[in-house]
């Protein structure tokens, strides 16, 4: 089985966000970088298919030079190589970003034979656009299925369960096809020392795509104004239960 | 003026909330013109819609639409977009609706913008949409003639306007293709326990519980008071508790009565899961940690000596 | 939480473990209105001290160091937050095996159990090692691992407990107010506060708090990384966070521990990533903690395969994965010493900063007896903020220091190893001269010193100098400098010894000034030059300087470079009213000329009447010299008949040229400072401050005082007066080596000082009051042909003609006290200095 997962860089927010001078990106000088969470599982789940189903994983990200850290992340946990769209470091649409990567896949799959599975985040952790896994499906002329938690494969068929009023509903669709997973769908491996030296020996392939005009055009970016709360302390330690059992019984939820 | 075109999702047989608002944004945007709302196959849902501002509304009836197929959903929306010659094509903020509009514009080869708190019409349009679950905001543009977009949960209110509007049912055209995706079978939900999404109250835990052990007293005011187990991101990294009991970007988002926050410092992806709570009551040892300027109230101790004085105090109560 | 106050005796900016333990300290001795604040939480307010991985390794060739190490280790213990594990340090080659010996050598100086180990050794203690890839290693059985939070909150509670001290979370400094030269006040988040004392002890964010007051705290944040492992299933059963010695992989700088059913690796061979303090993040906008930056894996990745090797059973299990990785910052300092003291520029306002978890409560203990009593009990000399000289208090000679500090954080650093960044800053008059004659420049204080000159090459043959065979040995040395000490003493040597500190004490309580900081009697005739011990008011060497009396209100002190700043605020501290201390090093350069044809030399060049019965030993007066006008002064740290002549800065070289010149007919030749400081002074038994002379010593020990005291007070003299009362414990002494001869690998060695001094067969030497016998100089005598050590010793071995040993590198060489006392073994009755004829017959 043959499976591409696609990763993106971004920055590791934890605590207040702080923007560049101009705008247009989070300023990252204190925070580094990983790969998404949802993109984190997918790269875990990709490498579990692998090693059920035997074949090649293969990593694919765009995004700046640096991002290559992104790629040896997922190779140390099991990816055999990597393809790096490599940007000059500005904003891709989704739509921009869909392109290229379609572009990618069909010349390594024009080289390698087509992948079983391409498998994207279901949404950016940074840009949310939840777009990208669908417009490669359309493009490829694959099925599409988004919002992923549990899958496994079988007979050229991808079994995918998606999250839905309180139950799962169950999607089955022929392979080659795209999965949009979230997180949850496992709980990622840490890299080990071995996978961290192996992966630096793993090839990746660069090539620099050109950036198509942006049909949604990035402007400017906004840290929305929320206005801090003062929290009314209700005391200290265990001698504070009274004073919250009193909240409870005053909000109805006692 | 302009025409716009709504898609409205369903859950058993009433429109979504998200879908109502995604429809008040449409009103909006038509500014007098027609406001198109699509149903699929939902008969009574269509015909409230003129009270929520629809002026038109096409009710899509076909036998695959009777589970999700958002292929399908996806195809009948672009065709009538395009019969309609709608400038604007709207969608809820959900799961559902970023899929169907998502594809939707893949297959009209339009950009799309996911959740969106403002629009502005012009040339191009302009939008305000939320990133990092909404965390940060992103001011765009859109370079097209027809406008996708989806409305963010639970930022614009739906407006019962009062009016009706007239229900054109037709018959869709599918292709095997739209069908290739779609629902086969179902996994129900587990029985017990209470929904993260539907609790009136969630009781959750962080780094600061310890352990997988360290939640025993997280569990225990959960189960006194009926409400739903949550934990943070770290949390379920640190494999102390399943990814279903996540609150925050990546997981889920909550909308309780009270959401008690015990050992969590709230860092950006979790507090994106939580702003639909009504009241927040933080436990938290650093009366400086991020979470208390979220917070409505806030208790300052360890989760491990506060929790359980809780739960006493409650069975006394209750036994007294 | 309380009132925040308006006025409080002490603030202490920071709780991280420094500011902890130094409230605590401070609440001990008395000190109350004690007031804590720290931008950050508590008990973790997000500082070095939180990410620390909290090691307390034994070991260190620094004294000092060392000596805060020890007492930490011993707070720890006391209260129950130290887990005594043992420490190895490995060495994968022979290289480094050596080095480890070294550091054997000197842990025995300060008292420290440790010891060499094989690898099969190694393997028994730490069955998951690879052993064999090590050629051995060295154990200290006492290193282990603190809790420092909780020991920092132990602090705060009892300093609370005792009523002394009220902490302030989540407050940050916004201001210092500073009125004439001395703190005021702390402006904060929370208001301001008016206070006495003001201690800065809060690590990386150091400089920009001093910037704050106009001081300066030179240190610079540095990433060190760590990453943490796991879980590794041998570690499942551990009742203890961690049962196994820590592990010091030397070779590829870095280190490894167990913590729980983790494993973590530290490294220090990464290129230094240095960071301005001003790019430390806010805690709003930090990740995990502001001194926790983002971690860089590219840097790590190298040194993993090098961990790797040396635990292939814990990191190459697959299912071992890393689990926590930070880049975590640090503080370096121009010169790797912490940074303590009271600032030169403004009153009251103290520095504790540059000190990891190792020497933290020791320094906190250090800070509170030197507010309390002047003098802290471990002497801090090399940690005084007041040693650092203008230029070396910029950020750019701190970054540039560090930064080529940093990659020798394990490595094998040799005792004269220079600093090649930053350089030259400080060139002599002569500095070009020097430059043409070959010589090779050793820095100090940012002076550019010739150590020896090329030119004089051919006087190696001439004397028939030995090489030294051993690398070790040989390195920063040359037999250049015992041939340019033969030739001084055969006719002259001229020396440039531009880099003194100078200043003047003037006015009207000039006389009390000097005689209250120095021991000998400063009420001398105008025109005398007294050599003079300055002590601490325990008792102990805080300095040693000549000072000449140039008129009756008017005092010109010399002293060395490397400590003169200290020196010049000790005597600004210690001054008293209508008094001015003026610093005058960069207005006069000073050049040396000794040597049996000294006074023939300067007597073509001058009118004046340089006879012994003209110009006695001991006096100075401004005569003509050549073209210029100079303060000749008549005494000498080499032992030979001699002037100092001073005269400004930038008619040095003219006046250099002019004694050159004079010179030739009697074979002058220009001698590096080595000779100054090294084979001169040792052949003649003059301790140094620093080598033999520090706080732990007092002039009866080191037999430099005549028995009746001046009338006079001075700083330290009861407890002068009560070590003159008393036997004393040890006595310098001057000791020969025996036999140079290694008697493992045959080759002939030359200890080159810090050495421990045992018995023949190996025994540690220790005093009465707990201090091990150690060198603390050695080097050749030339004139002498002997190899010479200088080193206290208790009265029992202080017996001329004792046999002992010296330890150098694991290996024990015979040495015989030569001399108990200060009486040189070169010229004892100092004709030469005396200047009786015939002196040349050397």
């Amino acid at each position: 089985m043959r499976v591409l997962v696609c990763v993106k860089r971004v920055p590791a927010v934890a605590g207040r966000l702080t923007l560049t001078e101009d705008e247009r990106a989070l300023d990252t000088k204190y925070v580094g970088f990983q790969v998404g969470p949802h993109e984190e599982c997918a790269v875990e789940e990709a490498v579990r298919l692998v090693e059920a189903h035997g074949g090649e994983a293969v990593v694919l990200t765009l995004g700046p030079a640096e991002a290559v850290e992104q790629l040896r992340e997922a190779m140390a946990i099991g990816a055999a190589r990597a393809i790096h769209l490599v940007t000059d470091g500005g904003d891709w649409d989704a739509e921009s970003t869909a392109g290229a990567i379609v572009d990618a896949i069909g010349e390594d799959e024009a080289a390698n034979g087509p992948f079983d599975l391409v498998l994207v985040g279901n949404e950016a952790a940074d840009s949310g656009g939840y777009q990208v896994g669908a417009r490669i499906g359309r493009a490829l002329g694959r099925p599409v299925v988004t919002g992923i938690k549990a899958l496994s494969v079988a007979d050229g068929t991808a079994r995918c369960e998606q999250e839905s009023g309180g139950g799962r509903d169950v999607y089955e669709v022929r392979t080659p096809a795209v999965v949009a997973v979230l997180e949850g769908i496992n709980l990622p491996r840490y890299p080990s020392v071995p996978g961290r030296i192996r992966a630096k020996s793993k090839p990746v392939a660069s090539s620099s795509p050109a950036r198509p005009a942006q049909r949604l055009e990035l402007r400017r970016l906004v840290v929305p104004v929320t206005e801090a709360k003062q929290a009314q302390v209700l005391g200290k330690g265990a001698a504070a239960a009274p004073a919250v059992v009193e909240l409870l019984a005053s909000v109805g939820v006692l | 003026m302009a025409t716009v075109l709504v898609l409205i999702t369903t859950a058993d047989g009433a429109p979504d909330k998200v879908a109502l608002q995604a429809l008040a944004l449409g009103s909006q945007l038509a500014a007098g013109g027609a406001v198109h709302a699509l149903v699929l196959g939902d008969d009574a849902v269509a015909a409230g819609l003129g009270a929520w501002g629809a002026t038109n509304v096409h009710l899509a009836r076909h036998p695959a639409l009777d589970v999700p197929a958002p292929d399908a959903a996806a195809r009948i929306l672009d065709d009538l977009a395009g019969s309609l010659g709608a400038q604007f094509v709207v969608g809820p903020g959900t799961e559902e609706g970023n899929t169907i509009l998502a594809r939707s514009a893949a297959r009209a080869g339009l950009p799309f913008a996911a959740n969106c708190v403002s629009v502005t019409a012009g040339s191009p349009v302009a939008v305000t949409r939320s990133r990092w679950g909404g965390s940060l905001l992103e001011e765009a543009v859109i370079n097209a003639d027809r406008a996708v977009l989806t409305v963010a949960a639970h930022v614009i209110e739906a407006v019962e306007s009062g009016g009706s509007a007239s229900v054109t049912p037709f018959t869709p055209q599918l292709d095997d293709a739209d069908l290739a995706v779609r629902v086969v079978g179902r996994v129900p939900a587990p029985a017990g326990g209470v929904s993260l999404t539907d609790a009136k109250v969630v009781v959750a835990g962080g780094r600061g519980a310890g352990s997988a052990e360290g939640f025993a007293p997280i569990v225990e005011l959960a189960s006194l008071l009926g409400a739903a187990v949550g934990c943070s991101r770290a949390v379920t990294i640190a494999g102390w508790r399943p990814h279903t009991e996540q609150v925050g970007q990546t997981g889920t988002k909550i909308a309780p009565d009270l959401y008690i926050a015990a050992g969590i410092s709230g860092a950006t992806q979790h507090l994106a899961g939580t702003k639909g709570a009504k009241r927040i009551l933080a436990i938290n040892k650093d009366p400086e940690a991020p979470i208390m300027t979220a917070a409505d109230y806030a208790v300052i101790g360890d989760l491990a000596e506060v929790l359980p004085a809780i739960s006493a105090e409650i069975r006394r109560r209750r036994g007294a | 939480m309380a009132t925040f106050p308006s006025s409080a005796k002490v603030v202490i900016i920071g709780a991280g473990i420094v500011g902890n333990s130094i409230a605590y300290h401070l609440a001990k001795l008395g000190w109350t209105d004690i007031v804590q604040i720290d931008k950050g939480p508590l008990p973790n307010p997000g500082g070095s001290t939180g990410h620390a991985s909290n090691f307390i390794y034994l070991a260190d060739h620094n004294k000092e160091m060392a000596e805060l190490t020890l007492e930490s280790a011993r707070q720890y213990r006391e209260w129950d937050v130290y887990t005594t594990c043992g420490g190895l340090e490995v060495a994968r080659s022979e290289t480094r095996l050596e080095e480890l010996r070294r550091k054997v050598d000197s842990a025995k100086n300060w008292g420290i159990n440790a010891y060499m180990v094989t690898p099969a050794e190694i393997k028994e203690m730490v069955p998951f090692i690879n052993e064999e890839i090590l050629v051995g290693g060295f154990f200290t059985p006492e290193t282990g691992v603190c809790d420092s939070l909780q020991f920092g909150t132990l602090c705060r509670e009892k300093a609370e407990a005792m009523g002394a001290l009220q902490s302030f979370a989540n407050t940050e400094v916004t201001a210092m107010g500073v009125e004439d030269g001395r703190i005021r006040s702390v402006t904060t988040t929370r208001g301001t506060i008016e206070a006495e004392y003001v201690i800065i002890a809060c690590g990386v964010w150091a400089p920009l708090l001093a910037e704050m007051a106009g001081a300066h705290i030179p240190l610079t944040p540095v990433v060190h990384q760590m990453a943490d492992y796991g879980p590794v299933p041998l570690f499942e059963k551990s009742s203890k966070a961690i049962e196994y010695p820590i592990v010091r992989d030397m070779d590829v700088l870095m280190y490894e521990r167990q913590d729980g059913i983790g494993f973590e690796v530290g490294s220090y061979a990464h290129r230094s990533i240095l960071h301005d303090p001003e790019e430390i993040p806010s805690i709003e906008e930090a990740k995990l903690s502001p001194t926790e930056m983002p971690f860089t894996q590219e840097d790590f990745d190298p040194q993993l395969e090098d961990a790797l090797e040396l635990f292939p059973e814990i990191l190459g299990d697959e299912k071992v994965g890393q689990k926590y990785a930070i880049n975590g910052l640090i503080s370096l300092t121009p010169d790797g010493m912490p940074v303590l003291g009271e600032t030169p520029e403004v009153k009251g306002l103290w520095s504790a900063c540059a000190v990891w978890v190792k020497e933290g409560p020791a320094v906190g203990k250090s800070i509170a007896e030197w507010m309390t009593h002047g003098q802290p009990e471990i002497d801090c000399n090399q940690s005084d903020i007041a040693r650092f000289h203008a230029h070396q208090k910029t950020r750019q000679h701190t970054k540039a220091r560090a930064d080529e500090a940093f990659p020798k954080t394990y490595g094998i650093v040799h005792p004269s190893e220079q600093y090649l960044s930053d350089r030259p800053v400080r060139k002599t008059p002569m500095y070009e001269w020097q430059k043409a004659h070959g010589a090779e420049f050793f820095e100090v204080a940012g002076w550019e010193r010739a150590q020896w000159y090329g030119s004089n090459a051919p006087l190696v043959e001439k004397y028939g100098i030995q090489a030294r065979p051993n690398e070790w040995d040989a390195r920063w040395w040359s037999p250049i400098i015992n041939a340019e000490h033969l030739a001084m003493r055969e006719s002259a040597g001229l020396f440039d010894l531009s880099s003194f500190v100078i200043f003047d004490v003037v006015g009207a309580g000039a006389l009390d000034t000097v005689q209250k900081v120095c021991v000998r009697q400063m009420d001398v005739a105008v025109g005398r030059v007294v050599y003079t011990p300055v002590l601490s008011v325990t008792g102990g060497f805080k300095s040693d300087l000549t000072v000449m009396r140039l008129a009756k209100d008017h005092f010109r002190v010399v002293t060395g470079a490397a400590h003169g700043m200290a020196d010049m605020k000790w005597f600004a501290d210690n001054a008293a009213d209508h008094t001015s201390v003026i610093d005058l090093t960069t207005a006069y350069t000073t050049i040396g000329l000794w040597g049996p044809n000294a006074r023939k030399i300067i007597q073509k060049l001058t009118r004046a009447d340089m006879s012994n019965a003209a110009f006695k030993f001991g006096t100075c007066k401004t005569i003509e010299v050549g073209s210029q006008l100079a303060l000749a002064s008549r005494i000498s740290y080499v032992g030979d008949l001699g002037w100092e002549l001073y005269v400004p800065m930038e008619q040095g070289q003219r006046l250099w040229d002019e004694l050159w010149e004079a010179g030739q007919e009697f074979g002058i030749t220009a001698c590096g400072i080595a000779v100054y400081v090294g084979t001169g002074r040792l052949e003649k038994g003059f301790r140094a401050y620093g080598t033999e002379l520090d706080n732990d010593y007092n002039p009866v020990e080191a037999d430099m005082l005549t028995p009746r005291l001046k009338a006079q007070d001075f700083i330290g003299r009861a407890a002068l007066e009560q070590a003159l009362g008393e036997e004393r414990a040890a006595v310098c002494c001057t000791l020969t080596v025996d036999d140079h001869t290694s008697s493992r690998t045959g080759e002939k060695r030359y200890p080159l000082g810090r050495q421990p001094i045992v018995t023949p067969d190996g025994a540690p030497i220790t005093d009465s009051k707990g201090r091990q016998s150690y060198a603390n100089s050695a080097g050749m005598g030339p004139s002498l042909g002997k190899y010479l050590i200088l080193s206290y010793l208790p009265p029992e071995h202080a017996v001329e003609g004792t046999k002992l040993a010296v330890q150098y590198f694991g290996d024990l060489y015979p040495v015989t006290v030569a001399r108990v006392g200060s009486k040189p073994l070169f010229d004892p009755e100092n004709d030469r200095v005396r200047g009786i004829e015939p002196a040349a017959a050397g």
